[in-house]
């Protein structure tokens, strides 16, 4: 009983695998961490797998065309001053996505070191930032619905399985990071008025942190996967 | 005996819960670690930019957008994430069921490759 005691008043004693085996047993609470943060962790692991199945049959289709594939490097190039430079509103908006999830990791920052001005600037930095992202998005959807003809069903320059796989993969990851604006503005004006001074914590700063940052995470393997491949 | 073990674990769980919201701030670590992974970012994405822009292809292509790919998002998840800094438990409970996904990947790609054969026996030869 002693024992018992001293292990659950000293849960991260034991380091290690023998740590993963005193975290799982002896009738206590396996992670460490705040319940909001877990149960993060749990969502975007289960985001991990509908992404990956979005992908996956992305990949499948593009295997089994017998159809060419759109490059990808012509169809999102942009036309600047005569020049058609490859990628590039896709770079752009790659580059603002990664400067969002730094202001974004600054923001938990500042948040555990209760500066609330700081703290509710680089939260609505980063939801002004995740906004652009979406503005741009949209344009690059209205160029290829409208100028390039591109549909679910077809497209002018090749496979018809592009459209599908384009629209329901960059669709749902941009659903993903205008929810995500959403919850960091509510999340930031709670920082602002006090609420987590009142609580006691910052972690739900930290939990709307690794919400966003999986948003960016998604975007790094369609960045890879649809756009470069 | 064990019923009592059990509800002095709870209650020690909860006293400790408590203390640990009031002292310990989470996770905590110097600026500049955020600020070079985030000038680390910036330099991978411009590498895997400019995989596409010198139009580099084959082998060479899909191994460079697959590193910078997996090593922006291994900086994204240990440091931005914090999970470098978490216990071992939560690590494995997050990072490994992912790897089941391999699995589909590569049952998918079978299962693509087949069904582009017999397109191309039925329709394209």
């Amino acid at each position: 009983m002693a024992q018992d005691a001293s292990i659950a008043g000293q849960p991260n004693s034991v380091e290690g695998l023998g740590g993963v085996a005193a975290d799982w047993s002896g009738d206590k609470q396996a992670f460490p961490v705040h319940w909001g943060k877990a149960m993060m962790w749990i969502f975007l692991l289960s985001d991990t797998f509908i992404f990956t199945c979005f992908l996956t049959s992305y990949m499948n289709v593009r295997i089994s065309t017998t159809a060419t594939w759109p490059d990808p490097s012509k169809v999102f190039a942009l036309d600047i001053a005569g020049h058609e430079i490859p990628l590039l509103l896709i770079a752009i908006m790659t580059m603002v996505l990664i400067t969002s999830s730094g202001t974004m990791a600054m923001a938990v920052n500042y948040g555990y070191r209760r500066d609330r001005a700081k703290t509710t600037a680089l939260m609505l930095a980063t939801a002004a930032l995740g906004a652009s992202f979406v503005s741009m998005q949209a344009f690059e959807w209205h160029k290829l619905i409208v100028h390039e003809g591109v549909r679910p069903w077809g497209n002018p320059m090749g496979a018809p399985q592009f459209g599908s796989a384009f629209f329901m993969i960059t669709g749902f990851h941009g659903l993903h990071v205008s929810a995500g604006v959403i919850y960091l503005s509510v999340v930031a004006r709670r920082v602002w008025t006090g609420f987590y001074d009142r609580k006691g914590t910052y972690e739900t700063v930290e939990v709307t942190g690794l919400y966003w940052h999986f948003v960016d995470l998604v975007w790094v393997f369609i960045f890879a996967f649809f756009y470069l491949w | 005996m064990n019923d009592v073990t059990a509800s002095e674990t709870v209650h020690e769980q909860k006293a400790h819960g408590a203390t640990d919201q009031g002292h310990t701030e989470g996770q905590q670590h110097p600026i500049r670690i955020y600020l070079l992974i985030w000038a680390l970012l910036f330099v991978f994405s411009t590498f895997s930019y400019l995989v596409d822009y010198f139009q580099l292809h084959g082998f060479l292509r899909w191994s460079l957008i697959i590193l910078f790919m997996l090593v922006k998002a291994g900086f994204i998840v240990a440091i931005f994430m914090h999970m470098r800094w978490e216990r071992l438990a939560l690590k494995f409970a997050i990072l490994i069921p992912p790897l089941a996904l391999l699995i589909l990947v590569g049952l998918m790609a079978i299962e693509g490759a087949h069904t582009f054969i017999t397109r191309w026996g039925a329709f394209v030869r």
